[in-house]
């Protein structure tokens, strides 16, 4: 149970720990484009080497950001072979059966491989890694602000999902010690038929529910108690800033996707130089 | 002779993560067979973790758990019959109940166990009894109870296993005193009559004195203390240095003591101290 890291906040106290969840925000969408415009080689060791110094400047461990890529190694694995069998070129490499293999594929598949983990690495550690789930939805929140003028209830789905988010801890944590309970009078969840293992969690999903909906009961009166009615007029304990340093962050990745479109530009797409050095 | 061993036990919550905690420290205990042992300790300081190591529901990180001498992780396909034979009442066990009435909820157990039916009815009214559950209620919701009633049901779900030792996990936090007299009283018959092992988690020093015959005392995850109640309770600035506190009866024993008076060290309980005290008055056995 405790392997679930979901909202997997990584403590620290790197620049990007500390920047505003707004800019970081911003930042990642960026981020993301940038990355979809890499066509040349040299974007793309811009890009790479982008994913490194933000490793490096988030101090979040290597292990770490493998322990996150490693769940979708499949689908890494499958887009890269995707990319070698359907993409076709001049002359195949090898053929065998149906299958030819154009050196094209191979290009492709390398550059898709890279592009996703870098995906996945750029927008972790700009994001899920360095920013608690609470900040990035305050950050949202405030993002989506003039949508407010359109009526949309902004702070309510906000508050919604800061609450949603704040309760998945104790949620799981509450199903750890109920399954403990059950365990405890001989409760059996790891072996027999799928139905009997079905069977077996009804012990812990009724009290479970129970105790949600109870919570939820709960935290509606204390919310009330204290004259909470939503968004208008509502001032917050912590007030988001925007610094200097959020500023320089959104400038750099600006500049960086500048950058990115110029190697384009001077060096063209991939295919050409890779097939020059080949 | 020892029924249960903690050999060394360490267990690290969170291991090789930034929430890296030690929660419990090279711990060695045995626990007499038999006996009512109490478990003591400032909040956090790691009970729950030992006693949920107790009954296999959590794998120690060193060290190794006897069970009658053997190590209960030797084979851990095997660890849930070692769950019948150390029954476990977790912290809050009124939050555990499921089952569409009280009886079939204290049946659960006994089902895993494979219990022919007709045993079960018998022994899940005994089992009420003993935690002092009203024979009425069996047949509602678990729902329908109050908290302290629930609390019951949950520690009946449990002594209806017969397991060789019982261990309860604050069974009486948050209870009135009277509420908390009942179940420990029943806890404690159940004890003496079954010959049962029992070890009881608290932090109230007063249901301790009174009901364990041993204590073990643990402070931020190390073994402090252990000893009978006289030993322990006779050490009260020791205690009271690890944040804990002490019976009253104790703590005036000791302002006696600091008086002049000669008393003993080791009292622990309201009748022991009347009687030394009435002997110092000369008044023999005549103060009840
Ligand atoms: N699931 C968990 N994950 C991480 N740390 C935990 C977990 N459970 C307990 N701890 C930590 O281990 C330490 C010991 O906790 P434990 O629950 O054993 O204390 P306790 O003595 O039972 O306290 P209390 O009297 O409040 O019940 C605490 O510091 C706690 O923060
Ligand atoms: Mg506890």
């Amino acid at each position: 149970m405790k392997d679930i890291t979901l909202g997997q906040y990584y403590p620290g106290n790197s620049v990007l720990h500390k920047a505003d969840p707004r800019a970081k925000l911003v930042v990642t969408i960026l981020y993301i484009v940038a990355i979809f415009l890499a066509k040349s080689i040299y974007s793309y060791g811009a890009v790479v080497l982008s994913a490194i110094l933000l490793l490096v400047i988030s101090r979040v461990s290597v292990s770490v950001v493998l322990k996150g890529i490693k769940p979708l190694i499949y689908v890494i694995v499958i887009t890269g072979i995707m990319n070698i069998l359907f993409t076709t070129g001049k002359t195949p490499l090898f053929q065998w059966w149906i299958i030819k293999v154009y050196p094209e594929g191979l290009r492709a598949a390398g550059l898709m491989v890279i592009r996703i983990i870098v995906l996945i690495m750029g927008s972790s550690l700009l994001l899920t890694y360095t920013t608690t789930p609470i900040a990035l939805t305050d950050g949202i929140e405030q993002l989506l602000a003039p949508l407010k003028k359109i009526k949309l209830p902004v702070h309510d789905f906000a508050m919604m999902m800061t609450i949603a988010l704040r309760f998945i801890p104790t949620l799981l944590e509450e199903t750890d010690k109920i399954m403990n309970a059950q365990k405890a009078r001989g409760g059996d969840f790891s072996s027999g038929s799928l139905i009997q293992r079905a069977k077996a969690l009804v012990p812990v999903l009724v009290p479970l529910f129970v105790s949600a909906f109870r919570r939820a009961d709960e935290l509606a009166v204390a919310m009330e108690c204290r004259c909470y009615r939503g968004g208008d007029g509502r001032t917050r304990m912590t007030k988001l800033k925007f610094a200097a340093r959020d500023w320089f962050l959104v400038i750099f990745t600006v500049l960086f996707c500048a950058l990115l479109v110029t190697l384009n530009i001077y060096f063209g797409p991939a295919q050409v130089v890779v097939e020059a050095v080949v | 002779m020892a029924i249960i061993e903690l050999e060394g036990v360490s267990y690290i919550y969170g291991a090789k993560t930034p929430y890296e905690m030690t929660a419990l420290d090279n711990i060695d205990l045995k626990i007499e067979k038999g006996a009512i042992t109490g478990l003591i300790g400032h909040t956090g300081s790691g009970k729950s973790t030992l006693v949920q190591m107790l009954n296999g529901l959590i794998r120690p990180t060193s060290g190794r758990v006897l069970l009658d001498g053997k190590d209960i992780w030797a084979e851990p396909k095997k660890i849930r019959d070692i769950r019948f034979k150390v029954g476990l009442v977790m912290q809050y066990p009124e939050y555990q109940l499921f089952d569409e009435t009280v009886r079939a909820d204290i049946a659960f157990g006994l089902k895993n166990m494979k219990m022919p039916e007709e045993e079960i009815a018998e022994r899940v009214e005994r089992a009420a009894e003993f935690s002092n559950l009203d024979l009425s209620l069996l047949d509602k919701s678990p729902f329908d109870l109050s908290g302290g009633q629930r609390r019951r049901a949950a520690i009946a779900g449990v002594i209806a296993m017969s397991p060789q030792v019982l261990v309860l996990d604050e069974p009486a936090a948050g209870l009135d005193p009277r509420g908390r007299r009942e179940i420990l009283d029943g806890v404690k018959r159940f004890s003496r009559e079954s010959g049962t092992t029992v070890i009881i988690v608290s932090h109230s020093m007063e249901d301790m004195a009174q009901y364990c015959d041993n204590a073990a005392v643990l402070s931020r995850g190390k073994l402090f203390m252990y000893g009978s109640c006289s030993d322990v309770f006779g050490r009260a600035p020791m205690l009271c240095s690890v944040g804990l506190d002490i019976p009253h009866v104790t703590r005036i024993n000791q302002k006696l003591i600091e008086l002049g008076l000669p008393l003993p060290e080791d009292v622990y309980t309201v009748d022991y101290a009347a009687d030394k005290i009435a002997k110092l008055l000369g008044l023999g056995g005549e103060v009840k």
